[in-house]
């Protein structure tokens, strides 16, 4: 068998180069290109042109800190990187002059600096002492926001295909309880055992047999996997192929969303990269074993996330799931065996392979192994990508990583997984996060999305909202969940209306309980959790809304009465000259007063008063 | 037949794409859903006589085809703009004002969500989440995305869109 020393040595050398250079690297992740990085890419470009600087422009993907983007990283030769964030065309000019021309970071504007073998720079924060990063691991993540997603020399360069490598020389048998060793879970969100699903798929005779990879993270909330794809696509092929190695598939497809098309690009011309080299295709390095990716283009279908109906989408079909058994693991894509995971799992399995299934065992809790990339997204101060090992607390990602609730705001839930997950309250904080105790919690892990909500954020409202999503995205193939979610929408919007009754809470919790029981696929099976965790943890809200038609957060617009708090109100007038109906009176200077007869409830005086006076809660 | 020969140019065009789509595809397995994102790349939507054809050239009854455009949110059976606006409306755009910003693009634009401008200029849509959530919240026109929006900020967006 052939190995990739001398390309390595070589691809070893040129990245060597590359970061023995100065150097400016922005970060272009969907994230830091929304943000504006492209033209601060242009920025950088021409200001290095226009003073004929020699230095090394370059582009990541996202480093994890969303709320600071853009990014933009600068390192000169021996000395550390210096990341800085929310970096606008603007800034360019004095950040080039100070950094590259004058060698002195400009320590206001540097969030952390990376500085590896170099003495840090006094003032700004080292990146593993950070709040935001102090408590993350670095492992799936690690080349995000540190290498260039398109290049492949960077890949090989930081030990990506060892893992092929390495298993093309080891008995199949014997990678598959590499994997079981390391207890990795699959990162889609059900958790199941990686190795024993290999292990299925290993054991089904037949002549031809698939590895899948679901890319179709459709659950609002999460971006995980696309900042997986578009950080690191080689890993996500890397994983795939020991998969197929491992399993005896000879051809992979990747199911993309195609919401997302910068991934899609980025996997694309990884793909085409790993042909060049010989490491997809017939006889891969000599070792007699052939495999080959397709990449296949989702159009818009939430359900398509659920395995089964994944591969009736492959197949060209609706994407409406199969009744199992059969299990994929025996009759899967054209009913042939197929091995189905997560972009976030394929990926883990490069390290497993490269450091050993015990290595990543000793990361983790009891039952749920290794590390887990969460989105920290809502009312939270540092919105991002982070990694953490299983078992850290809820209380540590959102208050130490996530720098606490935006605004000086009281915390008030944390929904995790998506429409399949649950709002976990405050009192459940500090339960260690793994798989098992988020469920009994009532949610789940999901694939890996936390959606912070404080005071502001109505409970009942969001119960409607992700009952709303999933009665869309409902295929409507089995009655339970194309009925069911109906009649339970309809009931929450009642409730949401001021016109529910108490009785509706007992209807909702037996139609969860129906639907989570009846439901053909995961979708319906979990699409009450929301509902029933709302309703377990802030009954009172419901009841607040059904016996005193109230709102307490002010959000259900029917349930909203717009009053002026007397001691705010200044009298200056300005709500009442913008009220479309006149409901608004009051003498000059005086506390206004709102006739709630004529108020229509359309919100303009809001934003119109400047002293936080009025309210709807 | 209108009298105008550049448009007949562009019909031509467009059905010699088409072609070259069913000659790739020919011997492709499930290729349904590829052929018909082609085919909508090429018309802007999916006219029923391009239905028809797909239907034909992969042997398989009309029903099947429409019915798989239908159950896919990306299809499209009549025209759309030239931009097509996704605002988002994903749990993290919600919980910070996700639908503010739909008002003042639905407001900006004079059309409801799910609606095209009578220029054909713009459509308006919703999407379900697009993954930019650190920056909520966001909008896509086409393939840019614009995150940490405020509904003040639209207008100006859409307008730079020709």
């Amino acid at each position: 068998m052939k190995n990739l020393d001398q390309i390595r040595q070589k691809y070893v050398e040129q990245y060597r180069r590359k970061l023995g250079k100065d150097r400016i690297v922005v970060g272009l992740g969907t994230c830091g290109i929304a943000a504006g990085g492209n033209k601060v890419l242009q920025a950088i470009k021409e200001e290095v042109a226009s003073r004929g600087l020699d230095v090394e422009i370059d582009f990541t993907s996202c480093i994890g800190m969303c709320y600071c983007e853009p990014v933009v990283e600068i390192a000169l030769a021996g000395a550390p990187s210096v990341i800085y964030g929310n970096i606008i065309p603007d800034k360019v000019a004095k950040l080039i002059e100070s950094h590259i021309v004058n060698k002195t970071p400009v320590y206001e504007w540097a969030a952390i600096q990376i500085p590896g073998e170099a003495a840090p720079y006094e003032g700004i924060s080292v990146m593993e002492k950070f709040p935001y990063y102090e408590k993350q691991v670095r492992s799936v993540t690690s080349r995000l926001g540190r290498t260039n997603p398109e290049s492949i020399v960077d890949y090989i360069a930081t030990g990506g295909y060892e893992g092929i490598e390495k298993a093309l020389q080891t008995d199949r048998q014997a990678i598959i309880d590499e994997i079981k060793k390391s207890g990795l879970r699959g990162r889609g969100g059900g958790g199941f055992p990686t190795g024993t699903k290999w292990q299925f798929v290993y054991d089904a005779q037949d002549d031809k047999k698939y590895a899948v990879c679901n890319a179709d993270e459709g659950d609002p909330g999460a971006f995980m996997d696309r900042s997986v794809l578009e950080g690191d696509p080689h890993s996500v092929l890397e994983g795939m192929m020991i998969a197929g190695y491992a399993i005896g598939a000879d051809e992979g497809y990747i199911y993309c969303r195609a919401e997302y098309p910068l991934a899609i690009r980025r996997l694309n011309l990884a793909i085409a990269q790993a042909e060049e080299h010989g490491l997809l295709g017939d006889n891969i390095l000599d070792s007699g074993f052939s495999f080959r990716i397709k990449i296949k283009a989702g159009a818009g279908a939430f359900v398509c996330g659920e395995e089964t109906a994944l591969l009736n989408s492959i197949e060209g079909e609706r994407g409406m799931p199969r009744v199992r058994p059969p299990f994929p693991a025996n009759k899967g894509l054209w009913q042939k065996p197929t091995v189905l995971n997560n972009v976030e799992t394929y990926a883990n399995v490069p390290f497993i392979i490269r450091y050993g299934g015990d290595w990543y065992a000793k990361m983790g809790t009891e039952t749920s192994k290794g590390s887990k990339v969460f989105c920290l997204t809502g009312k939270v101060n540092n919105t991002g990508l982070m990694e953490v090992p299983m078992g850290i607390t809820l209380r540590d990602i959102i208050f130490s990583i996530g720098g606490g609730i935006q605004g000086g705001k009281e915390f008030k839930a944390v929904q995790s997984g998506g429409p399949s997950g649950g709002c976990i309250p405050a009192e459940h904080l500090d339960t260690p996060i793994d798989y098992d105790s988020l469920t009994a919690l009532g949610a789940i892990m999901g694939s890996g999305g936390l959606v912070v909500m404080d005071e502001t954020t109505c409970m009942v409202d969001v119960a409607k909202f992700f009952l709303n999503f999933t009665q869309n995205e409902s295929c409507g193939k089995c009655t339970p969940c194309r009925e069911g979610t109906k009649r339970m929408l309809e009931i929450l919007q009642r409730i949401c209306e001021g016109e529910g009754e108490l009785e509706d809470l007992d209807t909702l919790e037996r139609l969860c309980k129906v639907i989570k029981n009846s439901a053909l696929c995961g979708l319906g099976q979990t699409c009450p959790n929301p509902i029933a965790t709302t309703l377990k943890y802030f009954r009172s809200e419901y009841e607040a809304h059904i016996i005193d038609k109230r709102c307490p957060a002010g959000v259900c617009t029917a349930l909203k009465v717009y009053t002026i708090l007397e001691d705010k109100c200044t009298g200056c007038g300005a709500c009442a000259r913008n009220c479309p109906t006149g409901a608004i009176t009051g003498a000059k200077k005086e506390p206004h007063v709102i006739d709630t007869e004529k108020c229509i409830k359309c919100g303009t005086c809001i934003p119109k008063c400047k002293f936080d006076a009025i309210t709807t809660a | 037949m209108s009298s105008c020969t550049c448009g007949g140019q562009v019909e031509a065009k467009k059905e010699a794409a088409l072609q070259k789509l069913f000659d790739r595809y020919r011997d492709y397995k499930g290729g349904l859903i590829p052929i018909l994102q082609e085919a909508q790349n090429i018309y802007g939507y999916l006219p029923k006589d391009v239905l028809r054809r797909i239907a034909k050239e992969l042997r398989i009854p009309l029903s099947k085809v429409y019915g798989v455009c239908t159950f896919y949110a990306q299809f499209h059976l009549k025209p759309r703009g030239r931009n097509i606006v996704r605002v988002c409306l994903g749990t993290a755009c919600h919980v910070r004002g996700g639908s503010k910003i739909l008002e003042a693009a639905k407001e900006h634009l004079g059309i409801d969500n799910g609606e095209t401008t009578e220029d054909l200029k713009y459509t308006l849509e919703t999407v379900a989440c697009i993954g930019a959530c650190g920056l909520s919240s966001c909008m896509m026109v086409n393939d840019d995305t614009h995150g940490r929006l405020v509904p003040e900020q639209v207008g100006k967006i859409l307008d730079s869109y020709e």
